[in-house]
């Protein structure tokens, strides 16, 4: 019944996808007649004035482009101009920084707040303020202090990444049931055993939920903070393209940044998978 | 007409008046009928030929000083024999090598951010065309999101020097929007090479009168491009703070949102003007040159720290722009530099596009070709009365307040006396003063008397 479910849902799945390809393709036809101008004037002026072509890219043109770029990934033509998956590399690596110092930083952190409620109380202001201030509005006082932009952008993703993980983490922590800690304490297990023979275990699965949610926003800011300082990365590749007025590459960044972010959580909901236990 | 002439061409000028051969009104009819005859001259001369035209250039100069008996010496002997003739009792050899010696550049390995659009194109077309190479640089050219970011990065030393707005360096070492830092801006990028674009749905409003609730866009507040549409919208009785909206925008999206109809119109750079007639979104209404026929616009800056702790690298890399930019002016070299500037890793866009804006030579968005070879001129002597007028702008508006002292602000940043000691050195003659008088929509300006030319405008911010 369960492969038959799975048939259905990518019968479905597909069928929707060609719609939608096929609305696109519909809507972006443009009039298609050419307008009447001096041949000379004409050769000035571009596929949309002369032709009514739509300024909007159809389906094909896109795919065409899509296929241009996978084709050749990783090349090189100077400072300004590199492949799509030398640009995603080089956002992949700087999330990668960030998140991994936000992890290292937050997990510690919300095991010693979840394990005093006095800390989890004091600190619990701060969290909240702290939380919700959006990347673009570090990325100014990050490029004036820390004075480079490669660092800059690491930070911004650092510093936003690391609540939801550190939020989790605490309440993972603090929600260890009970009788497993009083379990542990008649058996006179001593602090650090305590924390990570019981706790963490229990926590973990808590714990990679925060995780999860980090990733995904720190999928999200990179491309933000990209597009504010330049330089390389998906982010600078879509301002880029931007400038350029080119709406056809610019979709093509939007399919690649959507395909990275999912694959990223996927990993990360392979690992939370790992350690989530039965009870 | 031109400081960047080959000396021992007969059908050229050295002197600054009026056509060089006498057969047109003006040099630029001249210059037109001499791009039909020439072909397109290659850039890459040896270097040693190229010091050997400038201190070539220097003794012509002092030999002939009128054009007339140059040419008839030049005539009657034939080029290259004029140059073994002048050889003989002057050592050209040997002042070449002593010209082209300069100290070791401090620092080889240089980045230069710049913004895409067509005003930096000395800087950019340097870097393809070999110029920051003549001159011993191995130079990066960045791409950068906006005139925000070049300015942190160039204060915080990722960039060694960078292209920026004429009046940014003077707001930077004024502190006007940020902390003072002092700053020069040693070369002018290009004059002229603006545009009002205007919605293709008011192509029958021509007459700025009619443009009261308007919503215009202009690339940053301390610009050209401000200070410019202001001065049109007052000259013909629109208050730009209180009847239109100016709004700051970045040039692609003046393009998008122009197709969007969310503003009427800008005064933006190119190629966003050129590129909104492309998409048959905007015309252009008139050029800036219209406005102001020889208004500087982009510039090359870069701190005063670097100026001062790598003097030699700071003269190559003048050099290699004040060189740049004498090729860019050269008419006949334009469609070359459109070439060399539109791949992905430069400008981004369409040759056609670029071709229109260099050559002059293009589509005015209402069905019309027109011609006009100087769209974007490009000429790097910083006038320092450039600075004032600026600065009489920035205090009419209500950016600065108070006192100025014009003079010293304007020495400070606009470093007109290296900037000549260097285009000498490349063979040109920069002029023998630092300010001049122009003209800007009919009205004179002395920069000797900045506060009397504020108060005589009846539309500005009261202060």
């Amino acid at each position: 019944m369960s492969v038959s479910l799975t048939w259905r849902a990518a019968i479905v799945s597909g069928a929707l996808f060609a719609c939608l390809i096929l609305a696109w393709h519909v809507a972006t036809q443009g009039s298609g007649t050419a307008a009447t101008m001096d041949p000379e004037y004409a050769k000035l002026m571009g596929a949309t004035a002369t032709q009514g072509k739509s300024a909007m890219p159809g389906p094909l043109e896109v795919g065409e482009k899509l296929w241009s770029h996978i084709k050749r990934p990783f090349y090189d033509n100077g400072p300004n101009d590199k492949g799509l998956g030398i640009q995603l590399a080089y956002s992949i690596l700087r999330v990668m920084i960030g998140y991994s110092l936000a992890v290292f930083v937050a997990v510690p952190a919300g095991f010693l707040i979840g394990m005093s409620p006095l800390m989890s109380k004091a600190l619990d202001p701060y969290i909240q303020v702290l939380k919700p201030i959006s990347p673009l509005a570090w990325m100014p006082l990050a490029l004036y202090t820390i004075k480079d932009s490669s660092l800059s952008a690491i930070f911004v993703i650092f510093i936003c990444s690391l609540w939801p993980t550190l939020i989790n983490t605490v309440f993972g922590v603090s929600q260890v049931r009970k009788e497993w800690l009083n379990v542990a304490k008649t058996l006179e297990v001593g602090t650090f055993r305590r924390a990570f023979t019981v706790i963490l275990p229990a926590a973990a699965p808590t714990i990679l939920t925060g995780m999860r949610i980090s990733i995904g926003i720190a999928w999200l800011v990179i491309v933000a903070a990209e597009m504010l300082v330049g330089g390389t990365g998906i982010g600078y590749f879509v301002w880029n393209e931007w400038n350029n007025l080119s709406i056809v590459n610019v979709i093509v960044a939007i399919v690649a940044i959507g395909v990275v972010g999912m694959i990223l959580d996927l990993v990360l909901a392979r690992l939370a998978k790992l350690v989530t236990f039965p009870e | 007409m031109s400081t960047f002439d080959n000396p021992f061409d007969a059908r050229r000028g050295l002197n600054n008046t009026g056509c060089s051969c006498g057969h047109h009104a003006s040099q630029v009819e001249h210059d037109r009928a001499a791009d039909l005859r020439l072909q397109a001259v290659t850039p890459d001369v040896s270097e040693e030929k190229a010091y050997e035209n400038i201190v070539a250039s220097a003794v012509m100069r002092k030999l002939f000083p009128q054009d007339v008996g140059r040419r008839a010496f030049l005539q009657s002997l034939g080029a290259s024999t004029a140059l073994a003739a002048i050889s003989q009792f002057f050592p050209v050899k040997a002042a070449t090598e002593a010209f082209a010696a300069f100290g070791p550049v401090e620092k080889k390995d240089l980045k230069v951010g710049f913004i895409p659009i067509t005003c930096a194109t000395p800087i950019i077309m340097a870097k393809p065309m070999g110029f920051y190479e003549k001159y011993g640089l191995n130079v990066d050219v960045i791409k950068t999101a906006g005139w925000a970011v070049i300015r942190d990065k160039t204060l915080n030393k990722e960039y060694d020097a960078a292209h920026m707005l004429s009046p940014m360096p003077l707001a930077i070492s004024m502190g006007v929007g940020s902390q003072p830092i002092p700053y020069t801006m040693p070369a002018v990028e290009n004059i002229n090479g603006q545009a009002i674009t205007l919605s293709i749905k008011h192509k029958d409003k021509r007459d700025p009168k009619d443009w009261k609730g308007f919503k215009f866009a202009v690339p940053f507040d301390f610009s050209m491009h401000n200070y410019l549409l202001r001065y049109y919208l007052a000259e013909h009785g629109i208050d730009p703070d209180k009847d239109v909206q100016i709004r700051a925008v970045p040039p692609p999206e003046m393009v998008a949102n122009l197709r969007a109809d969310n503003i009427d119109g800008f005064l933006g750079p190119d190629p966003m003007n050129q590129r909104a007639v492309y998409d048959g979104v905007g015309f252009i209404h008139i050029l800036s040159k219209e406005i102001w026929d020889g208004h500087p616009c982009c510039a090359f800056a870069a701190s005063k720290e670097f100026v001062t702790s790598m003097p030699n690298t700071y003269a190559a890399l003048l050099k290699s722009i004040i060189d740049a930019t004498a090729f860019a002016h050269k008419a006949e070299n334009r469609k070359q530099i459109a070439e060399a500037i539109a791949p992905a890793n430069y400008i981004n866009q369409p040759v056609t596009v670029l071709e229109q804006i260099l050559t002059g030579t293009y589509a005015d968005g209402l069905g019309t070709v027109k011609k006009d070879a100087n769209r974007v001129d490009f000429d790097p002597f910083p006038w320092q009365s450039f600075a004032v007028w600026i600065m009489t702008q920035m205090k009419r508006w209500g950016q600065v307040k108070g006192d100025l002292d014009y003079d010293k602000i304007a020495k400070d940043v606009f470093l007109a006396t290296d900037t000549a000691k260097l285009m000498k050195e490349v063979g040109l003659t920069p002029p023998t003063t630092t300010t001049k008088t122009f003209v800007v929509m009919g009205k004179p300006f002395d920069p000797a008397k900045p506060e009397d030319y504020i108060k005589s405008f009846k539309i500005r911010k009261e202060s």
